[in-house]
């Protein structure tokens, strides 16, 4: 079977304007049709995937579960993975998954110096900014240099520990729960959860804040 | 290998762009990639430790000037020739000149891809007992293997302590050579930072990795 390429560029450009990469990727492509070892509706499968299904908004779920309920707090620092499992409406989640807590005297920060490790089913694919260099050669050297590019910073005596993720372990940082919130429901505090503040490059949002 | 993907501690590559609003890809050719990728990994194609060294031979001034999936792309292309699945004549041609090689787990269909949607298992029998426990002091080993590793460089003769374990895994450093999972002891290890960077380091910071036990003595 031919391979239509068309069939899934939805927004195709004029050919012309294809770059030397674009081409490279569809002739790939083309091959590994050609030769039986891709099935093109399994890739826009894969793609829809990642681009609907998985992304901050999982993280931020557990986040706020935490915040409100002390027992699946521990559950998820002694065993993130297994906790988690627990909740059905979570996206599925892969071994070694280790939840760090934020504390008044240590702040975490999550790197993979070596590639792009994340913990992606939690936060989605990883920002460019995760997987370029500035990001990967600095943030174990300098973290706080790092934080102040993204307009962090803390305590001059606050310890500051960077998780290198080396490993096929990925690590989720659990934010302080912001002042503020007392009685809110876990739907409202996930609002406050972003993503960097569980990568822990940020804070998560302040009630009534201008986001 | 000591290669430029070893980033941890190096200096002047600048300030980190956040970008407000970062779509998942920006291009469409990126997640025909990422996708190529997965694909061909449920496959059998590679395992992830292979796909990695790939991506760490791509020559430096390529591998630093080039984006994040252009780096995929590079290192699918060549790992899928290396491995016999397709010859630079196909690539050239851009199309299918040879018969197919069989891909271990078959091609993967659509209604297989939610399984791929989750990590993959790591963790294996222990062959032998730890030989660590939480709290020893450990030392980094000066080692630097042209091939695979997981160790950074910025870690390697430094002193940390052992604060993890979590079990035995498949060793990347014998996977990704393809000569067997060689299932070995895992640990967080954590340095201080100033061990790791001198006294004009920050007071306040420690690093950890993640550090298979070949990469340990004790210290």
């Amino acid at each position: 079977m031919s391979h239509d390429h068309d069939h899934h560029h939805h927004h195709d450009h004029d050919h012309s304007e294809l770059s030397e990469t674009e081409l490279r990727v569809r002739a790939l492509e083309t091959i590994l049709t050609e030769k039986g070892y891709v099935e093109p509706a399994a890739l826009d499968a894969i793609i829809q995937a990642y681009e609907t299904k998985i992304g901050p908004h999982n993280g931020a779920r557990v986040v706020a579960k935490a915040w409100t309920d002390p027992a699946f707090k521990q559950a998820l620092l002694e065993d993130g993975s297994k906790a988690i499992g627990t909740l059905g409406h979570v996206s599925r989640v892969g071994d070694h998954l280790v939840v760090v807590e934020n504390t008044p005297e240590r702040h975490n920060m999550v790197v993979c110096t070596l590639c792009s490790c994340y913990p992606w089913e939690m936060l989605g694919l990883p920002p460019v900014w995760y997987k370029a260099a500035p990001y990967r050669s600095r943030a174990v050297k300098d973290p706080r240099g790092v934080l102040a590019d993204f307009d962090v910073s803390l305590p001059k005596d606050m310890e500051i520990r960077v998780w290198d993720s080396t490993a096929e372990t990925r690590f989720l940082v659990l934010p302080m729960r912001p002042e503020g919130t007392e009685g809110w429901s876990e739907e409202q505090l996930a609002e406050l959860v972003t993503r960097d503040s569980m990568i822990g490059t940020g804070f998560p949002k302040t009630p009534g804040a201008p986001s | 290998m000591n290669g430029v993907h070893d980033m941890g501690g190096m200096d002047g590559f600048g300030k980190v762009e956040p970008e407000p609003n970062e779509p998942v890809f920006h291009a469409e050719w990126e997640s025909r990639v990422l996708a190529m990728v997965r694909a061909m990994g449920a496959a059998g194609a590679f395992n992830i430790d292979t796909s990695r060294f790939y991506r760490e031979m791509i020559p430096p001034h390529i591998y630093l000037s080039s984006s994040y999936y252009k780096k995929w792309f590079l290192g699918l292309e060549e790992m899928l020739i290396a491995k016999g699945y397709l010859t630079r004549e196909e690539v050239a041609a851009g199309h299918a000149l040879q018969p197919a090689k069989a891909l271990k787990h078959g091609k993967l269909e659509r209604d297989d891809v939610e399984r791929t949607m989750v990590r993959g298992k790591f963790a294996r029998p222990a062959p032998a007992p730890a030989r660590f426990k939480i709290g020893d002091r450990v030392r980094a080993k000066n080692i630097h293997p042209v091939t695979h590793t997981r160790l950074p460089r910025y870690v390697r003769g430094h002193v940390g302590v052992v604060e993890l374990n979590h079990g035995c895994h498949v060793f990347p450093d014998s996977a990704a050579m393809e000569r067997g999972e060689n299932p070995q002891w895992l640990y967080t290890v954590v340095f201080e930072g100033r061990d790791l960077w001198g006294e004009d380091g920050d007071p306040t910071l420690k690093v950890s990795i993640d550090a298979f036990e070949p990469y340990l003595d004790p210290a």
